[in-house]
């Protein structure tokens, strides 16, 4: 079990207010995820759950006991931190089985735990070896088989895959989701990758300035975002945002659409446009179209390779449904 | 040609380097060649360099005259129950300012450097009729406490630089993995800084052998060390050069071939922190 309760908790450091009040439940079993551009307070926020600050008000319980005077060391996590942090003068044996040791477990019992967590992340072969010798996808993995052994009642992230190459990073990320499958346990994890975000999490939460932008699930951010924070934050490329007369004329303050909800027609559309830049990926091109009236560029995206000429007019195509329509203060309507 | 000008550059850097190390060398060396001298040879004019008949005599005569390995012991005993004891001081008070600090730490440090700017003499009087008090005078336990104390800012000083260079990560790992604060100072933070507390002990035994305000004032013939074994060959027995050198050799040899075999370790220690 392990369901974690957040209950007005703040978190000043001198006087600035990085954690402003928040509440926040994570239910037992399910994948969260902290996102937000850097500075949002999503680390802070993981710390205070760890335990490795302290709260400056409110308070927190795990699996409905107050924990929020509790060490870390007695909270019952464990935690996956961004550099690794092992332990360099030890094995990879020895880093795996310390927190075993800590709890005083016996010999036997040890070998059986961090054999069987060596075998299920490849890491049998390499269990002399000291971290120094190891590539940076197999620290990692020695950072999650110290975080599994103990079997801990809810596992923390801390932008655990940042320091891998991307090809390496699209790997760790499945395993740590099959990993979530397998244990089934509690995991929170914090990243600034908002496709890291998406593609793990059962559940987002989106923070910003220290607070809670909105919490839900991946698709539920993606097709309703409560502001236009959050409408910009998820989703790439970013939702382009319009303000203005066309904002005007669909009675709202700013107007959000997405790259993937307009379409390039032959046809007459509801929008021209003169393309002035395009990004070809291979398997979608994203095209930047000036529209008259419009403050900035629009940026559309067009499945496969296709060959746009800078300067040429061309028709889009929107479905009213696919509006997001925003007021002044940024809220949806 | 660059080649060639490198090459006589660093012939002179090299003689330069001779010449100052053979320059700071040199009143060891004299002591040592004089300590085979007879007395007169010693104070013979012109001096007399390699050209003298080499002789023994001084350090049989140092032996019979005092007891050296009593001296030797405890300097042991002193130098090293100082530095242990020190040692363990320093390192949860160094953890402390490293991990933890607060905004006085700055100050604390500072203050605790300072008084190492006090002239020992200055406090002599209190600590001599504390000494008497506390029945401390002339015995090795008081003397291991006053050393250890004098350089116990030294001590934490080196600490807390190594620890500040270890990822404080590391050790909130330690804390996440289930160890307690003293689990986490022996097993993850004394391991990683051993080299670095290696190298404070090293300098503070050699402080501490070679300390000789506090060992001529506090002591007499219990706890003497083997500076004043020394200085018990200076003024009183008048001018024996011989073998004041034979006894400052027999003095110095031990944390000389410490000092050797443990070079690198102290060129760390000392330049420590100096470039990253």
């Amino acid at each position: 079990m392990g369901y974690i309760e957040l209950n007005e908790v703040t978190k000043n450091f001198g006087d600035l207010q990085v954690i402003k009040p928040l509440n926040l439940n994570i239910k037992d079993g399910e994948f969260t995820v902290f996102v937000g551009p850097s500075g949002c307070g999503k680390s802070t926020l993981l710390r205070l759950i760890a335990g490795l600050e302290d709260l400056t008000s409110g308070s927190i319980t795990i699996d409905g006991n107050e924990a929020s005077d509790t060490p870390p060391a007695k909270r019952g996590l464990a935690m996956v931190f961004q550099s690794y942090a092992l332990y360099p003068h030890m094995n990879v044996y020895k880093n795996i089985a310390f927190p075993l040791k800590m709890v005083g477990l016996d010999k036997d019992e040890i070998d059986k735990k961090v054999r069987n967590a060596a075998e299920i992340l490849n890491l049998t072969e390499y269990l002399a070896r000291k971290p120094g010798q190891l590539s940076g996808g197999q620290r990692q993995r020695v950072a999650i088989g110290r975080a599994i052994v103990r079997e801990p009642l809810a596992f923390l992230f801390d932008e655990p895959l940042s320091n891998l190459d991307a090809a390496l990073r699209v790997g760790m990320r499945l395993e740590i989701s099959e990993l979530h499958k397998r244990l089934n346990s509690t995991m929170i994890y914090v990243t600034h990758d908002q496709v890291e975000a998406m593609t793990m999490a059962d559940r987002i939460v989106v923070l910003n300035n220290g607070i809670i932008e909105q919490v839900g699930t991946p698709l539920e951010l993606y097709r309703s975002p409560k502001n236009i924070f959050v409408a910009g934050f998820i989703g790439s490329p970013k939702m382009n945002l319009i303000s203005g007369e066309f904002a005007d004329k669909n009675n709202a303050h700013t107007i959000g659409i997405r790259p993937e909800h307009i379409a390039i027609t032959q046809s007459e559309g509801n929008l021209i446009g003169e393309i002035k830049m395009s990004e070809s990926l291979g398997s979608d091109t994203f095209v930047h179209v000036e529209i008259n009236n419009f403050q900035q560029n629009i940026t559309v995206r067009a499945e496969g390779e296709k060959n746009f000429i800078r300067g040429e007019k061309i028709n889009l195509n929107y479905n009213k449904e696919n509006l997001h329509l925003f007021n002044e203060v940024g809220e949806k309507i | 040609m660059p080649r060639i000008v490198q090459k006589k550059r660093k012939t002179i850097n090299t003689l330069v380097a001779w010449s100052i190390g053979l320059l700071i060398f040199f009143p060891v060396l004299w002591t040592v060649l004089t300590s085979f001298k007879t007395e007169g040879q010693a104070i013979n004019d012109p001096p007399l360099f390699l050209f003298f008949d080499w002789t023994l005599e001084n350090y049989s005569i140092v032996q019979e005259r005092s007891d050296y390995m009593k001296f030797l012991w405890n300097s042991i005993i002193v130098a090293g129950g100082s530095t242990i004891l020190g040692i363990l001081i320093a390192i949860p008070a160094a953890w402390s300012m490293a991990f933890v600090p607060t905004k006085r730490t700055k100050d604390i440090l500072l203050w605790m450097l300072s008084t190492k700017m006090l002239p020992a003499v200055g406090v002599l009087y209190p600590i001599y009729i504390g000494f008497i008090k506390l029945g401390l005078l002339d015995s090795r336990f008081g003397l291991v406490i006053v050393l250890m104390l004098i350089n116990l800012p030294i001590i934490i000083w080196m600490l807390y630089t190594y620890f500040r260079e270890i990822p404080e990560e590391i050790l909130e790992a330690a804390r996440m993995d289930g160890a307690a604060l003293w689990k986490e100072i022996v097993y993850v933070l004394t391991p990683l800084a051993i080299p670095g507390i290696a190298s404070t002990i090293l300098l503070n035994l050699i402080l501490a052998w070679n300390e000789s305000f506090w060992t001529l004032n506090l002591t007499a013939a219990k706890a003497a060390t083997l500076t004043a074994f020394i200085a018990s060959y200076s003024s009183p027995e008048g001018l024996f050069f011989a073998k004041l050198s034979a006894a400052s050799t027999m003095a110095i040899a031990p944390i000389l071939i410490l000092g050797w075999f443990s070079q690198k370790q102290l060129v760390r220690g000392l330049t420590f922190g100096a470039v990253k």
